[in-house]
C-alpha cells in the first residue's frame, strides 16, 4: 500500500539531482532498501532510500517520471511503498564504502548508521567529471562533525573523476586499492554501476574482504513475484550471484563472505 | 505413520500436491528450478502469448489490506523464445522430478492454436490454457472463460494442436455458473481445470483521487481469493469428473487442505510467495504433512473431496 509523504524540503546536488526531503519517518527502513514512488497518472519507480528519518529520496532527472518528481515543490505529495528489499547489514568496526556515479545515493544513511555506532567509515566515490560527483561535501561535514565527538569515530573521503576534474584521475577501484592499504576495512560497501561493481568484486575476492554490493535492475511488482528483475546470466557470473536471484526481493544488496 | 503427500495428477506422480501457480515467478528456467528446489510438487511457467509483450507500466501490482492486486499485462517473450525457456527447465528439472506445466493464452482461437503448436514441440508435462486473465479486456475485450461456448471452442483448438500433451483450462472466477463452463471445456477435450485466476478488482487511492494501478484494473490475489476459489473448486468438482488445479489465496497448510476437501487434486500457489518467500511451496507442503499427521489422513485421497 502506498502512503502519502510531504515534501518539506528540496536540495539541489548537482546539475540534475535533488534530493527531497519529507515530513515524516520510514519505519523500519535500512541503508540499501528502496521504496517505490508514486505519481498518480505519471508512473512508479524504485529509488534508494538516502534518509529515513524524515525520509529523504535522491532523484536523478533522467526520463519522465523522475522529471516529474523535480517539478514538484514543498508541500506537494509524493505516494510511497515500502521499505522494500533486503538492504546492508554493518559488519565490523570499520567500513568502506564505494559509489559509482549515482550509486552514492544510499551511502550517506549507510555511513551516518556506521559513525553513530561508533565505527569508522571510508569513502571512494567515482564519477566522469566534477559536476558528476554527489555527496562529497556531505561525506565530508559528517567527518568534520564526528571528530568533535568523544567516540572520535573517523571518515575519510576520495574522489576519483574520469577526466581528472575533481580528485584523482582515473577509476574509483584504484581509490580502492589505496584505501584497503591506507586501513583495510572489515567490509565493503558498494552501489553503482554494474561494470564497477564486477570490478569490484574481483578486487574483493583478490584481498579476501566480505563485501555486500547494492545491484541493479528492471524492477516492477516489488514483492519479488514477477520475475522482471531478474538479472543477466552474465552479469550473474560475474558477481557470483546465485541463480534466479531476484533483486527487488533478495536484493537489491548481496553479501559475499571474504 | 508419516503422511503420504504423494500426488497422482493426470498421468504425472508428484511428489507433493503444491504447484507454483502461473504468474508467480515462472519467467525463466532459474527461477522455475529454484522454485522446484524449494520444495514444489510441480511448477508452471508465466503465461505466453503468440508475440513479445512489455506488459503494463508500473504500478502493475500492489499489496493491500487483505492480499495483492496486479495487472502486470503479459508480459512475456512470446511463444518462440518461450519454447526455447521451456525446454531448457524440462530438462533442469527433470533430475528434480518435478514436472513442468507451461501456460498460454492469446487473443483469438485460432493464436491459441499456434502458441499451443509451439509450446508443445518443447515438451512440458501439461499445457494449462489461460482463458482467463482479467487484465488485458482493453486489448482483447472479454475472457474467454466468460461463456461456455468460447471456453469450449478454444479448448478444441488447443487440443488439436498439442499432440498427446494433457491440457488444463484455466478459469475465471467472475462467471454466473462456473460448473457449466468447467463442463463444457472437459466436453471439449480438456483434461484438467484449474481453477481460480484472479478476481477482477481495483483500488483507489483516497488522496490521489485515482486508482492505483496504472491498468486501472487488476487481478485480486491472496487471502481474500480463497473463499471464492473453494466456492469455485467445489462447484467444478460437483460438475466433472478431471483433476482440478485448485488455485487461490492458499498461504497454510490448513489452506491446502481445505482445497483438497472442496474437491482439488492438486493445490496453486501464487501471492503466498510475497508473503512467505520462494520457499513458500516446500513450507506449505509441510505444514500439509503436519495437518494431516494431527488430523489422522495418510493420503491426500482421503481428505479429497471431504467438503462436496
Amino acid at each position: 500500500m502506498h502512503q502519502t509523504f510531504t515534501v518539506t524540503d528540496i536540495r539541489t546536488e548537482n546539475y540534475r539531482t535533488k534530493t527531497f526531503i519529507f515530513d515524516k519517518p520510514l519505519p523500519g527502513a535500512q541503508p540499501g532498501q528502496y521504496v517505490m514512488a508514486w505519481l498518480p497518472d505519471v508512473g512508479e519507480k524504485p529509488f534508494s532510500i538516502a534518509g529515513a528519518d524524515p525520509l529523504a529520496l535522491m532523484v536523478v532527472a533522467v526520463g519522465p517520471f523522475s522529471g516529474a518528481l523535480h517539478r514538484l515543490n514543498v508541500g506537494d505529495r509524493v505516494w510511497v511503498r515500502g521499505p522494500l528489499g533486503r538492504g546492508f547489514a554493518l559488519r565490523g568496526r570499520h567500513h568502506l564504502l564505494v559509489g559509482g556515479g549515482y550509486g552514492v545515493a544510499p551511502l550517506l544513511f549507510l555511513a551516518r548508521t556506521g559513525l553513530a555506532a561508533g565505527h569508522s567509515v571510508d569513502v571512494c566515490i567515482g564519477a566522469r567529471t566534477a559536476e558528476d560527483v554527489l555527496l562529497a561535501g556531505a561525506f565530508e561535514k559528517e567527518a568534520v562533525s564526528d571528530q568533535r565527538s568523544a567516540l572520535s569515530p573517523f571518515i575519510v573521503v576520495r574522489v576519483t573523476t574520469d577526466d581528472g576534474s575533481m580528485g584523482e584521475k582515473g577509476l574509483v577501484t584504484q581509490a580502492v586499492e589505496a584505501a584497503i592499504a591506507a586501513h583495510r576495512p572489515d567490509c565493503v560497501y558498494a552501489c553503482g554501476p554494474v561494470p564497477m561493481l564486477t570490478a569490484l568484486a574481483r578486487l574483493c575476492q583478490e584481498h579476501g574482504l566480505p563485501h555486500q554490493f547494492s545491484w541493479e535492475a528492471h524492477l516492477r511488482c516489488g514483492l519479488g513475484i514477477c520475475g522482471s528483475c531478474e538479472l543477466d546470466a552474465q552479469t550473474r557470473q560475474a558477481a557470483n550471484l546465485p541463480a534466479g536471484w531476484l533483486v527487488c526481493k533478495d536484493g537489491p544488496v548481496h553479501g559475499v563472505e571474504g | 505413520m508419516k503422511p503420504d503427500l504423494t500426488c497422482e495428477f493426470l498421468s504425472l506422480r508428484l511428489r507433493n500436491p503444491m504447484v507454483l501457480a502461473s504468474g508467480i515467478l515462472g519467467t525463466s528456467a532459474d527461477l522455475l528450478e529454484r522454485v522446484a528446489r524449494a520444495g514444489a510438487g510441480a511448477v508452471t511457467a508465466k503465461s505466453c502469448g503468440p508475440t513479445p509483450r512489455a506488459g503494463h507500466p508500473n504500478p502493475v501490482a500492489v499489496d493491500w489490506e487483505h492480499g495483492l492486486i496486479n495487472a502486470i499485462g503479459l508480459t512475456n517473450p512470446g511463444a518462440e523464445e518461450e519454447a526455447r525457456m521451456l525446454a531448457e527447465a524440462r530438462a533442469r528439472l527433470a533430475p528434480l522430478g518435478v514436472p513442468l506445466i507451461a501456460s498460454i493464452f492469446a487473443g483469438t482461437v485460432k493464436e491459441f492454436g499456434d502458441v499451443a503448436r509451439i509450446i508443445a514441440a518443447a515438451r512440458p508435462h501439461c499445457i494449462e490454457v489461460n482463458i482467463s486473465c482479467p487484465n488485458v479486456a482493453d486489448e482483447f475485450g472479454t475472457p474467454f472463460a466468460a461463456s461456455c461456448e468460447s471456453a469450449a471452442a478454444v479448448t478444441e483448438a488447443v487440443k488439436r494442436n498439442v499432440g498427446d500433451i494433457p491440457i488444463s483450462v484455466k478459469l475465471a472466477p467472475n462467471v454466473p455458473s462456473i460448473g457449466r463452463i468447467a463442463a463444457a471445456a472437459v466436453e471439449a477435450g480438456a483434461d484438467a481445470i484449474t481453477a481460480v485466476n484472479t478476481m477482477p478488482g481495483m483500488l483507489i487511492d483516497a488522496e490521489a483521487g485515482r486508482p492505483v494501478l496504472s491498468n486501472r484494473m487488476g487481478g485480486v490475489s491472496g487471502p481474500a481469493l480463497k473463499p471464492i476459489a473453494l466456492r469455485c473448486v467445489y462447484e467444478i468438482a460437483r460438475a466433472v469428473r478431471v483433476p482440478i488445479i485448485g488455485t487461490g489465496g492458499i498461504t497454510t497448510g490448513r489452506d491446502a487442505a481445505e482445497m483438497l476437501m472442496a474437491g482439488a487434486t492438486a493445490v496453486g500457489v501464487g501471492s503466498a510467495v510475497w508473503t512467505r518467500g520462494v520457499k513458500a511451496v516446500g513450507d506449505i507442503a509441510a505444514e500439509l504433512a503436519a495437518f494431516m499427521a494431527q488430523e489422522g489422513y495418510r493420503t491426500l485421497a482421503a481428505m479429497r473431496g471431504l467438503a462436496l
